[in-house]
């Protein structure tokens, strides 16, 4: 008996003499991640937690190709040159095997442009400009969330229901708002030509002067409205809006509106019969969503915000992009984007060859207000692969 | 009538902003942390206390008294001890308290923005000329006079108020005369803090306590301080007022560049009256500038020594430094000459800028445009970003000189929102908040190592050049005019002539600092523009020490090196950041390099001694 676990603790010790440096060469396999963690901190605490949930699944399961993944992330301070010197460190110091993450725009294009000099992948989470895809779009750069163009898409098809025939916009005064506001009068009125709009309010970005903006917009006497603030700029909107009797008998539609990171604030406040994008959390009853639900609730004892999905889906993505390309050298996980299928809590998602944009959705619906809380009801699921212009639009957008 | 309401919540951030600045001459940045603060103690009161009109009132007014607690604390703890320090030096101390209530707001409430509680009774509306009016904003209209009597009255007829002015217009002989300041500056600070308190809080029932509005409240209460004259109180109502009607029909009228706009005003205002809508030159504060005319002297030839190996050194790390260290480095470097830059009008020039970042993002712009719409190789790119900003900086230099102390630094803010709203929100050429991409360097610098030859080359060039101005007689009549400007033209020199030049060519460095960032990130954005630009390079100059010659660029290393470390170390960076700066001030109230200079300075040996066996 004793001979034997001699040779049995022998043989043990061999393996692991064995396997020591084969571990120590491989590692984890790093993913880089940059957000905005001091400076969107709504958005980005549940994003993190998203991540930090993927990560474990992926360990749990065995991780991708043998070993496990690593997450490591970076704040960017909301300021894009500190995102590139911290790409620069992920890269050069981390060596990691990609980039993801981003919340701004502006942000998100200059890691896309940093991923195209240095040739590594880079999977924009949040980032809604369409010209992350399209006009700066580039061989390195994925991304998940729907565009602005695909979200401006869903609520005109909505719009374009109504009777509504004189539109009032109110958008903030930087790039995002700017082509939220042409696309979605470019595509209603393509719909519906008796359509006109009769007044345009640029509040600055933070800056809203609410009282005078809906004093504004009443002055002009729109049947709808189409509302592209978000954060504090839509609380003070709704706040005189209410008050100001804006909202009575005019319908409105607007963007991000019914995220949990928009809507939860405006508590029992929230104007209701608002035709918006976001994500009914607790009322998505797929299978998807409640397994990621229970999930997240078990883990970090809250409920799932928009962010926690993106962050989340980003995880799984670039794991279902290892496990594919079998491989973590950069052009076989470019080869392995391209097309590339995976699940997320809003079901399965494809990223499009075309122009790297994935087919993720958004809830529509419609606010209301529920025990004090603001909530989606008649919401259904928009596929983005419906809401995205046809292939030959697409090459003219985007640099082939 | 909207405008009406927003003026009053201005006037009291603003007036209490002033009051401050009249007594104790610091430029406080915290103010805005102040008001967030008031609003979020607001909405943690009123919604623990129940929703009756009195304990809503009731807990509106003590949150006004605990943030005059938290402004007493401040005084004592902090503030109290930098008053011997040069002028401005305390606006690194209000900055650091920005950056840790940042991140201790965050822990307290969390990040998602909190929409407190309308006020009970007054949520409705009436109808003024027919059109439905919120009753709660009748109120706030009729609360900006109320308050603006009772300081009004508070300042006229009490022996505190005689005190204030008195010590707002000579606070010397004030103190000369026998007046505790101690108690006057504390007493002053917490009534400060309490108008910001109650200005958050009266807020909270129009607008959500968010974690963003501290520092765009602070920008809006220096605007109307400035507009209305700094220290008097009816002034910043007056301008409160201007403003907030601005606000209101500028919406109407121009939609587009209600930004642009309140700038416009108050360059405007500053251009004609020089001290604002009412307010008075400010008396020269007498002890408080000592030290700031300790004469500069050029290194000694061991500091020189020093000096050229360092440089070698420099030169030769690529081969030992990783690529990653070689673009934090090159970095390093363009901020340091862009900290020389600002130095350059600050130090000698006696000149304060708040928005340096103007000429670095013009620099950078330039560089950008003319690759973007000409394709222009890169040389063309970095002469074209110092030419383009030195142009413009010659053309607001010229408004800017005919100003002095915090009014000029408020200019220079102005021109540069200006710069910065016409950037971010112009998206047709400037590409907007999404900046624009692929400004990359020429084949031959688009390695790390060659590229950092480069900026050293040039970044050290410029700051040697700046640094050979400095001691050349143009740099010996600049600091004349800054110590007396009376005798320096009475000795013939031109000074508005001479400042004019002085800031021209700053900002000429500072677009070459900006043209060369360009390249090394690949893309400009609005945030090269940004006000917390401006902010950082005050950050290096003050924190480096204003009246010695390496001092930027030491405080550009350390800054850099201080925020890239603890960035990388933890999330709550700002907390840490703004702590080591508190810590820093308190340590080093002449800055790093001039403490290091006074302590290690030897005094003039006599030669006649020495020379003896």
């Amino acid at each position: 008996m004793k001979a034997l676990n001699i040779w049995r603790a022998a043989i043990v010790l061999g393996v692991a003499a064995a396997a020591l440096p084969a571990m120590a060469q491989q590692g984890p396999i790093k993913i880089g991640e940059i957000n905005s963690y001091s400076g969107m901190a709504a958005f980005t605490a549940p994003y993190k937690n998203g991540l930090l949930l993927a990560e474990e699944e992926v360990n749990a399961a065995g991780g991708v190709l043998g070993r496990k993944i690593e997450i490591v992330t970076r704040d960017d301070g909301l300021k894009p040159e500190d995102a590139v010197r911290a790409a620069n460190e992920l890269v050069t110091n981390e060596k990691v095997t990609l980039l993801a993450g981003g919340f701004l725009s502006n942000v998100g294009l200059a890691l896309g442009d940093f991923a195209k000099q240095n040739k590594i992948l880079f999977l924009a989470s949040e980032p809604l400009s369409d010209a992350l895809t399209w006009s700066m779009g580039n061989a390195y750069t994925y991304r998940l969330r729907p565009s602005t163009y695909m979200q401006a898409a869903m609520l005109a098809e909505e719009a374009a229901k109504l009777p509504a025939k004189k539109w009032a916009t109110v958008a903030p005064n930087y790039e995002y708002g700017q082509s939220a506001v042409t696309w979605f009068k470019k595509l209603l009125q393509a719909k519906r030509p008796d359509v006109t709009f009769v007044a345009e309010q640029w509040p600055a970005l933070g800056k809203i002067e609410a009282g005078p903006t809906v004093q504004a917009i009443i002055a002009a006497e729109p049947d709808a409205i189409y509302n592209v603030t978000f954060g504090g700029d839509l609380t003070k909107f709704v706040r005189e809006g209410n008050t100001r009797e804006l909202f009575k008998n005019r319908a409105v539609v607007s963007l991000l509106t019914g995220e949990p990171e928009y809507l939860d604030p405006l508590k029992d406040e929230t104007p209701t019969g608002w035709i918006v994008t976001g994500y009914p959390w607790d009322d998505v009853n797929t299978p998807e969503n409640d397994k990621f639900r229970a999930a997240y609730q078990k883990r970090f004892n809250d409920y799932p915000r928009l962010g926690s999905v993106v962050g989340y889906s980003t995880v799984k993505a670039a794991a279902a992009a290892l496990a594919k390309a079998g491989s973590t050298e950069t052009p076989k996980l470019l080869a392995a984007m391209s097309g590339l299928k995976f699940a997320t809590p809003f079901g399965p998602v494809e990223f499009r060859a075309i122009d790297h944009q994935s087919t993720m959705g958004a809830f529509v619906g419609k606010t209301a207000v529920k025990d004090g809380k603001g909530v989606m009801v008649d919401w259904h699921y928009a596929d983005g692969a419906k809401y995205l212009p046809s292939d030959d639009e697409v090459k003219k957008l985007r640099p082939q | 009538m909207t405008g009406l309401a927003g003026a009053s919540s201005l006037f009291l951030v603003a007036s209490g902003l002033s009051l401050i600045f009249g007594v104790t001459r610091i430029v406080n940045f915290a103010h805005g942390s102040l008001y967030m603060l008031g609003a979020f103690i607001a909405y943690s009161l009123t919604n623990a206390l129940p929703r009756t009109v009195l304990s809503f009132w009731t807990g509106m007014i003590a949150a006004a008294l605990v943030v005059a607690v938290i402004g007493f604390v401040i005084e004592r703890l902090l503030l109290r001890r930098l008053y011997a320090s040069p002028e401005l030096f305390q606006l690194l101390a209000t900055f650091g308290i920005v950056l840790v209530v940042q991140d201790v707001a965050l822990k307290i409430w969390g990040a998602e923005d909190l929409l407190g509680p309308r006020a009970p009774g007054l949520r409705g509306a009436v109808a003024i000329f027919g059109q439905p009016f919120p009753q709660y904003e009748l109120l706030l209209i009729a609360i900006g006079p109320l308050v603006l009597l009772v300081l009004w009255l508070l300042l006229r007829h009490t022996r505190w108020g005689i005190l204030v002015r008195a010590a707002t217009q000579d606070r010397e002989m004030t103190a000369a005369l026998g007046v505790d300041q101690a108690l006057l500056f504390s007493s002053v600070f917490a009534l400060g803090s309490l108008l910001a308190g109650l200005g958050g809080a009266l807020q909270l029932p129009r607008e959500a306590a968010s974690l963003h509005t501290d520092l765009s409240v602070i920008t809006e209460a220096f605007v109307v301080v400035v507009v209305g004259g700094m220290g008097s109180v009816v002034g910043a109502y007056l301008a409160a007022l201007l403003i907030a009607t601005l606000h209101a029909f500028g919406i109407v009228i121009f939609p587009k560049i209600t930004l642009v706009l309140i700038f416009l005003v108050m360059a405007v205002v500053l251009v004609f009256r020089p001290h604002g809508l009412l307010g008075k030159p400010l008396a020269v504060a007498r002890d408080v500038t000592a030290g700031t005319a300790v004469p500069l002297h050029r290194a000694a030839p061991g500091g020189r020594l020093l000096i050229g190996i360092l440089v070698v050194v420099l030169a030769f790390l690529p081969l030992v430094a990783g690529d990653y260290a070689l673009t934090v480095l090159t970095e390093l470097a363009i901020l340091a000459l862009f900290a020389a830059s600002l130095h350059f009008i600050m130090g000698p020039g006696g000149m304060a800028s708040f928005g340096h970042a103007a000429y670095f993002g013009l620099g950078a712009y330039a560089a950008a445009l003319l690759v973007k719409f000409v394709a222009v190789p890169m040389a063309v790119g970095l002469f074209a970003a110092p030419l383009a900003a030195g142009l413009i900086g010659c053309l607001f230099g010229w408004f800017c000189v005919r100003l002095s102390g915090i009014y000029l630094a408020m200019l220079t803010l102005a021109f540069a929102q200006i710069v910065w709203s016409v950037a971010f929100q112009w998206s047709a050429v400037t590409g907007g908040d999404n900046g624009m991409l692929g400004v990359w360097p020429a084949d031959w610098a688009r390695g790390k190592t060659a590229f950092y030859l480069l900026a050293l080359a040039l970044c050290g060039g410029g700051i040697m050049l700046l640094r050979r101005m400095i001691f050349a007689p143009f740099g010996f009549a600049l600091r004349a005019g800054r110590d007396s400007p009376l005798r320096a033209e009475a000795t013939g020199i031109n000074l508005a002539a001479l400042q004019w030049w002085g800031f021209t060519i700053a900002a000429a460095f500072a677009g070459l600092a900006g043209g060369l960032f360009a390249y090394a990130k690949g893309s400009v954005f609005p945030t090269y523009i940004s006000i917390s630009r401006s902010i950082d390079g005050l950050l290096m100059v003050l924190l480096g020490g204003v009246q010695t010659v390496s001092g930027p660029v030491i405080g550009a290393i350390a800054f850099v090196g201080l925020q890239e470390e603890i960035a990388r170390a933890t999330d709550l960076w700002r907390l840490f950041l703004g702590l080591i700066i508190i810590a820093l001030v308190l340590a080093f109230p002449q800055g790093i390099v001039g403490f290091v200079a006074a302590r290690f300075a030897k005094p003039p040996v006599d030669p006649g001694i020495e020379a003896a066996p």
